[in-house]
């Protein structure tokens, strides 16, 4: 039956993201046969996506706003590259009203739904009120106009503590606040204004109940030109920091057929209500005592989590929102949609979990990923040397796997993550990994409030065992072998000073000490190693003496793997190789283990402005808070500092008076330079 | 077709047309109770000389090395370690200087470590003091030991690298310490000598320079110095206050900061010893010294002996009545126990060939009984053959000396041994010398004993040094006795004979020991026979720093 509505082959595709997305849009594109044209901005010039496209536009300057967020520039582009759709992937634009009818007035087919059902899923106040006609059930909250402060709290006292406060045009955790009781109430609400006006130019906010222990499970959605709205079953993506995803999942476990089926029609029903067209995902919170779900906002773009639903239902979501786009029909119907097994993603972030999940940018200096295959995908825009930008999210890359069953996925999952070996900057693999070993995890008992709750187990990292310590000692001694003899002087290849007397001592044995620490659970170990001449070391550790150890490095596909023998036994494990931190990557974890420092580069370190205020990562100056001459208290705020679009308050270390401020509002500063100089009192 | 050439360097080569490389097969029955006794008794000589060293290198005493590392400081071997690239090697040279020397006081490797390792790829000479050891001060011993390192260096044109903790001279001993040719003065004497040839001087300063010892980083080319730990001055507190009556503290007198900011008497701060050894390894990077062997290397890689090592112990034994054959040795310590063996049926108690020692090429003259005209002849005629192409010599001595008696003497054994000692003396390819069992009269000279000038000299535990063996000597002695007494007419009873003999023969053991030569540095170490291939292999290589100079050779008497 032919249609009424306009219908158009996308034959060419601007993306207008960058990272992960853009190169997952791509390759979709690519396989459909569309040309693809990519946008980026100054940073991102070498970026994978850049390559990856058939061509790429500058944009401008590194920062978002004069970039991935300049409209019209992406417009123009879309023009003179004649386009004649734009993906805009997740963030950014993707959920841009203004940008949905420019693309609209430009007759450029934006890929996702219309202006109209963003702005009524964007603003959640209104959101909510088109879902309680519709007959979606609501969390109780306040989403009324009037935001003066006592307004507010009367409204929240009227809903009851715990409240949570949200940014009305948020989304992705910013903005977002809790007050567990009253005090804290306008401390929280300025904070979630601030960062709110910071993220959207826009700092109303909404009160909601604050459900605890709930899940946040998600239905994905589809709807097309022509009316038809159905699910691709639900994820679940309770486990989160910081009020951010990072491991989802689907099907949610523990989550019957019934519910399942109930979830979906409630989602089809909230996307109708919008005449949604496109990818969606409705949120929902979900109480597993009562089994009652909330509505709890639409997402009206491509989700990060989408791969885990293209696993089990087999189906390429890209492609159905380029056809739908398009103006074709939905290629499925809902009697159609089935699914298989279940599949997981972890997301990789350069972060630090033990220092809370705090955002780090920087280089990667040494980048190796599992291999993908038909049941594992590396989403990521990174490669090696690649750097980890402080304007953009510091997501490296999505690891998605497939498993029959949950648990044979999950194990997959870690496997897989064992793979993964990244140094140059801190990330959150070895956190992911425990995450994967948690036997509350392994059993499906998950909700929001599972890392703080497990906190305990999660960050007490498993003490690495004496044969850990051994092979990271083993591995320091190759490296430096392999460093001195490696390049061997070209005048004099067979010298004996090379390599062919080891470290030999005459008439005794050479002995030194490898001092190793460990930070996680900052212990020293110290290892005394004889050398036997024979190329095999006797170490001594704890009382305990392994003789006749010795290892070879091999090279498994780019990454390093050591089989070192102690005491009969031939031990497998990844190396992460760094300066002086060595990765031991075993099947009973993740170790990491510093090699001591000399003294002297830590006090060169040191030397420079101790105890000052330091920018703890690269990032911009968003205020600052104090006048030379000023004098501050031990935790007063100095510097706000907006990194990795997360604020941070640089606060004084002690009593003391403000010297000099280095830095005005809206100045980039690099990780470690002194923000404020103090001069103690 | 095509052509495989699984090694590309093939093609440069000459190849023999059958490369059958002459190997030394090994006759040696391990089951004889020969070398079995022989094992037992050579494997106690290097037990004991293990458990001595174990000793040595424990420097000087539990409470010195208390009282060292508290203070933040490293001990000399650590410094060493510190200094060296990781996990290579180091060749340590007269670990037992001044062993049992000054009777009941134990001076520990002469209180000064000396060696060649490599540090940032170059291999260096380097003296560090050992403050544990009579607060590094100079004994007659120490200063020898300092001037043999700085002899090796500048022969092999060796950075020099000081690492300096020390009292300066041993005031006690001063007469024996200060005045003379070959004393303290020499040491400086030898850096600005070696500084004008072109051979780094690099000195540490790791605690105090006095008096004396204050030149060492003064006549250094450059010189680092540890902050609130080195000291430098011609006078210490003590002094100043006798002469001036200034009261001044040792770190104002002479500490980095002054030294680095104020004197430039040193050059680069550093922090602690971690940081001052680290500037050092930064600073031989700097000196931009390229090694060029002077000699062809092998093509490939250099093979393993094809016998143990260990083997060795079964050969040679203790008992240097007893003859072994030196190939056994020679085949246990070549690349491939490959060995061209030269004029193998002419002289035959003198075995000489080629072979290769880690791929660089070397004359190996090896002693396989008495010395005779004949095999003086062809020694002479090997070491002419080594000095014209520029081949390394490498003496494994095992000599009781020349041929004695009217025939040979008719047949001009004086002279024909003077031939062999003429090519030794002048031969200027580097001569390594190993004393692998007896070293006695003449022979010692004809193969290259210390007076020769080789430019590394070591001895097995077995091995034996002295002008003739303790027998004999006493034999002589005795029979001039009887022959004066018989002049006399009187008697000469064997009671008189043993009295006069034995404490001979026990003095000539007791000096003879490589223990008493070894702690008089007449060798540079003992070394197990293990080792030999190490040391050896490692001292050739060392000797390749320095160019090898064209021989002109003395007139041979004809």
């Amino acid at each position: 039956m032919l249609h009424p509505l306009r219908q158009m082959s996308i034959d060419s595709l601007l993306v207008a993201n960058r990272g992960e997305i853009a190169c997952r849009v791509i390759r979709t594109a690519r396989r459909l046969g569309i040309r693809t044209v990519a946008v980026y901005s100054d940073v991102d010039k070498y970026s994978l996506h850049v390559k990856m496209s058939d061509e790429a536009h500058l944009l401008g300057p590194a920062p978002s706003i004069k970039s991935y967020l300049n409209q019209k520039k992406i417009l123009d582009i879309a023009k003179t590259s004649r386009c004649i759709a734009i993906h805009p992937g997740y963030g950014f634009l993707s959920e841009n009203a203004e940008f949905a009818e420019a693309c609209a007035k430009e007759n450029v087919i934006f890929v996702g739904p219309s202006a109209s059902a963003i702005r009524d899923m964007g603003v959640k106040s209104k959101a909510k009120s088109i879902m309680e006609a519709a007959g979606v059930p609501v969390v109780p909250g306040y989403h009324g106009d009037d935001q003066a402060y006592d307004h507010l709290l009367r409204e929240a006292e009227c809903i009851g503590f715990p409240i949570m406060i949200k940014a009305v045009s948020g989304g992705g955790g910013k903005g977002m606040r809790i007050a567990l009781t009253q005090s804290g109430f306008k401390e929280a609400l300025e904070s979630a204004k601030r960062e709110s006006l910071q993220a959207f130019g826009d700092d109303r906010v909404l009160l909601e109940k604050y459900i605890l222990n709930p899940r946040h499970v998600e239905v994905q959605v589809f709807g097309d030109k022509y009316g038809n709205v159905l699910y691709l079953m639900e994820r679940d993506c309770s486990v989160q920091r910081r009020h951010q995803k990072i491991i989802e999942e689907a099907p949610a476990p523990g989550i019957n057929e019934v519910t399942r089926k109930h979830l979906g029609e409630a989602a089809v029903r909230a996307a109708s209500a919008v005449n949604y067209v496109g990818a969606g995902t409705v949120e929902f919170v979900y109480q597993e005592e009562s089994g009652q779900f909330y509505f709890m906002e639409m997402n009206t773009r491509l989700q990060v989590e989408h791969p885990v639903t293209e696993m089990i239902t087999g189906t390429d979501l890209v492609e159905w929102q380029l056809r739908v786009a398009g103006g074709e029909p939905l290629p499925l119907s809902q009697d159609d949609i089935s699914y298989k097994g279940h599949a997981f993603e972890a997301r990789i972030y350069a972060e630090d979990p033990s220092n809370n999940f705090l955002p780090g940018a920087g280089k990667l200096f040494y980048l190796r990923t599992p291999i993908p295959d038909e049941i594992t995908r590396v989403e990521t825009g990174i490669v090696e040397g690649d750097e980890v930008s402080v304007y953009y999210d510091p997501m490296i890359a999505k690891l998605v796997v497939w498993g029959p069953d949950r648990s044979s996925a999950l194990r997959r999952l870690a496997k897989k993550l064992s793979e993964y070996h990244i140094s140059g900057l801190a990330t959150n693999i070895s956190f992911l990994l425990s995450l994967c070993n948690h036997p509350e995890f392994q059993v499906g008992k998950v909700d929001t409030d599972f890392i703080p709750r497990n906190h305990k187990d999660l960050f007490s990292v498993s003490e690495p065992s004496s044969e850990i310590i051994i092979q990271a000692c083993l591995y320091i001694l190759m490296k430096e072998r392999f460093a001195v003899f490696g390049q061997i002087a070209k005048n004099d290849p067979l010298s004996p000073w090379e390599s062919g007397c080891k470290s030999f001592r005459v008439s005794h044995m050479s002995h030194r000490k490898i001092y190793l620490h460990e930070p996680s659970s900052d212990t020293e170990h110290d290892v005394s190693v004889f050398d036997n001449g024979d190329g095999t070391c006797s170490m001594h550790l704890k009382g305990n003496v392994y003789p006749g150890v010795n290892g070879v490095l091999l090279n498994e596909g780019g990454k390093t793997l050591m089989i070192s023998y102690i005491k009969g036994i031939a031990y497998h494990s990844w190396i992460l190789p760094s300066d002086n931190q060595i990765h031991v990557i075993s099947h009973t974890g993740i170790f990491q283990l510093h090699q001591r420092e000399p003294r002297f580069i830590k006090a060169q370190l040191e030397g420079e402005g101790a105890g000052d205020a330091i920018a703890p990562m690269p990032g911009v100056i968003q205020e600052v808070c104090v006048k030379p001459g000023q004098e501050v208290l031990p935790g007063d705020p100095l510097v706000i500092m907006i990194a990795m679009k997360m604020e941070y308050v640089i606060k004084a270390p002690c009593h003391a008076k403000v010297e000099k401020v280095f830095f005005k509002p809206g100045d980039s500063v690099a990780k470690n330079v002194e923000l404020v100089h103090l001069d103690r009192q | 077709m095509q052509m495989a050439f699984p090694f590309p360097c093939f093609l440069s080569r000459r190849p023999l047309v059958y490369d059958v490389a002459p190997k030394i097969k090994s006759q040696v029955e391990k089951q004889s109770p020969g070398f079995q006794e022989n094992e037992v008794a050579m494997k106690e000589l290097v037990g004991n000389l293990r458990k001595a060293v174990s000793r040595i290198v424990k420097g000087g005493g539990e409470k010195a090395l208390q009282r060292h590392t508290s203070a933040g400081k490293l001990l000399v071997r650590e410094r060493i370690d510190r200094l060296l690239d990781p996990g290579s090697p180091f060749l340590e040279l007269s670990q037992l200087a001044g062993y049992g020397l000054y009777g009941d006081e134990e001076v520990p490797a002469g209180g000064i470590i000396t060696g060649i390792g490599r540090v940032s790829g170059q291999e260096c000479m380097i003296v560090g003091n050992d403050a544990t050891v009579k607060g590094g001060t100079y004994y007659p011993i120490t200063v020898k030991k300092h001037l043999r390192a700085q002899e090796i260096a500048e022969e092999n044109h060796l950075p020099c690298i000081y690492l300096v903790d020390s009292g300066g001279a041993n005031l006690p001993r001063q007469a024996d310490v200060f005045p003379d040719r070959d004393h303290f003065g020499r040491i400086f004497y030898n850096q600005a000598r070696m500084s004008a040839k072109g051979i780094p001087q690099l000195a540490v300063v790791l605690g105090s320079c006095t008096a004396g010892g204050a030149y060492v980083p003064a006549m250094a080319d450059e010189s680092i110095i540890v902050r609130q730990q080195g000291t430098i001055f011609l006078g210490g507190p003590p002094l100043v206050k006798a002469a001036t009556g200034e009261e001044i503290s040792a770190e104002d007198l002479g500490g980095a900061d002054l030294h680095c900011s104020k004197s430039g008497v040193t050059d680069h701060y550093a922090l602690d010893d971690e940081h001052a050894l680290y500037l050092a390894r930064k600073a031989v990077v700097e000196m931009n010294l390229e090694k060029l062997p002077d000699v062809t290397l092998s093509q490939e890689k250099s093979e393993d002996p094809l016998y143990p090592a260990s083997d060795l112990y079964g050969i040679v034994g203790d008992n240097l009545k007893k003859t072994f054959d030196v190939r056994e040795v020679i085949a246990r310590i070549l690349d491939g126990s490959k060995f061209l063996e030269f004029k193998a049926k002419y002289g035959e108690t003198l075995v000489t060939g080629f072979g290769r020692l880690y791929g660089y090429p070397v004359g190996i003259i090896g002693n396989n009984g008495v010395l005779f005209s004949e095999s003086a002849y062809k020694g002479t005629h090997f070491i002419q053959l080594c000095c014209k192409r520029r081949i390394p010599l490498i003496f494994l001595q095992n000599i009781t000396g020349f041929m004695v008696g009217r025939e040979a003497e008719a047949g001009g054994i004086a002279k024909n041994g003077a031939k062999l000692v003429t090519a030794v003396a002048c031969a200027q390819v580097p001569k390594i010398t190993l004393i692998i069992g007896g070293s006695y009269g003449a022979g010692n000279y004809g193969m290259c004993g210390r007076a020769y000038g080789p430019r590394f000299m070591y001895m097995w535990p077995n091995a034996r040094i002295s002008v003739m063996g303790g027998e004999q000597a006493a034999n002589v002695l005795a029979q001039i006795t009887r022959d004066q007494r018989m002049r006399e007419g009187k008697e000469f009873t064997q009671e008189e004979e043993m009295a006069l003999k034995d404490p001979i023969i026990a003095r000539f053991e007791e000096e003879g020991n490589p223990y008493y030569a070894s702690s008089r540095l007449w060798d540079d170490g003992i070394i197990d026979p293990v080792d030999t291939r190490h040391v050896l292999g490692l001292s050739l290589s060392a000797t390749l720093n320095a160019p090898i100079p064209h021989t002109t050779f003395g007139v041979f008497r004809m």
